[in-house]
């Protein structure tokens, strides 16, 4: 099963890398499942949301890309970087934790309804510049295409693609700090 | 946003291009290799009998053990830069250079007279040779801590001391070119000092630059 899971994954990567989109959405959404049960697994208490988690190893495999070897098995080196990402995760919390007493009042009394609004790619997201979170919104949450996002704001398709690619990069970055849009 | 939504992000940015990484610290070897040779070049250059000193074993021995050192570190270092590959063997090879300056050490204690051993080992050069190797490796290091952050080491600290390592091991090969000091003795004490000291720097550096 694991064996069949890694011949698969392994080349739906080299097919994404060689520029097949297709193989890349789902090589990201099998990748976003079985992470998704890793960090559920390990995490046993809350503090960390594992979607978070999920989330942050996603747009680390997507920057880091370039740093596996098409020769070797994709799964390990997923998984190494879900549980760095993981540890990340617990070690900021715990800081957060100690240091910002109005963040728990906070989360204490607002209801436990929705959490999307809480994510913490919603605040790197804020982070960005104008031009680069409209365009990261527009691509991903109004799931526009290049070319109508081009389109919707006016400018070619290649400034798109700049503002995407250096507004992830962005928001990976800032993930890799520890910082959300604010300090 | 929600994981969907931002696999349509990922996934548009799909055809974003960024160098292998394997074929980028080869790049980044030959350009630090440049780098500390203009340093060198600039600064103390090689000694003035070096052809004829390179006929004897105590000035080859020195090229040994720094070459040996920079190759098993740059193993070292393009595997703790990629997420999940073992580092197992390029850990043991670490143990050559070392391995290799203590039966040189040894050997050298069994040939030189006793009495000698001190002036051996304090040599004319130990200024010299703690602070050119720490400034000829300065260069080398920022670029590998520089490919650090280009990779994704799961263990930066460590990751940060390999690339002061392998930093360490280049600029002691062009220093050794330029020192009169070729007992092993000198080699073990002040070559291990100024190359130890890079590899306190390149932690600190893998500490709090390397993050991802």
């Amino acid at each position: 099963m694991s064996g069949k899971d890694e011949a698969e994954l392994s080349r739906l990567m080299r097919a994404a890398i060689a520029g097949d989109e297709k193989a890349y959405a789902d090589f990201l959404h099998r990748i976003a499942a079985l992470v998704r049960g890793f960090a559920r697994r390990k995490i046993v208490q809350g503090g960390v949301d594992p979607e978070d988690v999920v989330q942050e190893t996603l747009l680390a495999i997507h920057v880091k890309r370039h740093t596996w070897r098409q020769d070797a098995p994709v799964l390990p080196w997923v998984y190494a970087i879900a549980r760095f990402k993981l540890i990340d995760a617990f070690r900021r919390r715990g800081r957060r934790i100690e240091i910002d007493v109005d963040d728990i009042a906070e989360t204490f009394a607002e209801p436990e309804t929705e959490t999307v609004s809480e994510r913490d790619i919603n605040r790197a997201l804020d982070g960005l510049s104008p031009a680069q979170r409209s365009v990261v919104s527009a691509v991903s949450v109004e799931g526009r295409s290049i070319g109508e996002t081009a389109a919707k704001f006016g400018i070619s398709e290649t400034a798109v693609r700049v503002s995407l690619h250096r507004g992830l990069a962005a928001i990976a970055k800032r993930f890799g700090q520890g910082r959300f849009g604010r300090e | 946003m929600r994981t969907d939504d931002l696999i349509k992000a990922l996934d548009a940015d799909a055809s974003s291009k960024a160098m292998p990484l394997q074929s980028a610290w080869w790049l980044a070897a030959g350009a630090a290799a440049v780098i500390a040779a203009v340093v060198f070049l600039l600064t103390i250059g090689p000694r003035p009998d070096f052809m004829a000193a390179a006929h004897t074993m105590r000035f080859l021995s020195k090229f040994v053990f720094t070459i040996v050192l920079a190759v098993s570190a740059f193993a070292l270092i393009r595997a703790l830069s990629t997420p999940g590959a073992s580092t197992g063997r390029a850990m043991v090879w670490m143990a050559a250079a070392p391995a290799l300056v203590a039966v040189a050490v040894v050997l050298e204690l069994f040939m030189v007279p006793e009495a000698l051993w001190g002036t051996r080992m304090v040599g004319s050069n130990m200024m010299t040779c703690m602070g050119f190797i720490p400034l000829i490796g300065l260069g080398p290091l920022a670029i590998f801590l520089w490919m650090l952050r280009y990779g994704a080491p799961t263990r930066p600290v460590l990751a940060g001391a390999a690339a002061g390592l392998l930093a360490g091991g280049l600029a002691a090969t062009f220093y050794a070119a330029h020192c009169f000091d070729d007992s092993p003795l000198f080699v073990a004490t002040w070559y291990t000092i100024a190359i130890a000291a890079l590899a306190l720097l390149g932690a600190l550096g893998g500490r709090f630059f390397v993050r991802w």
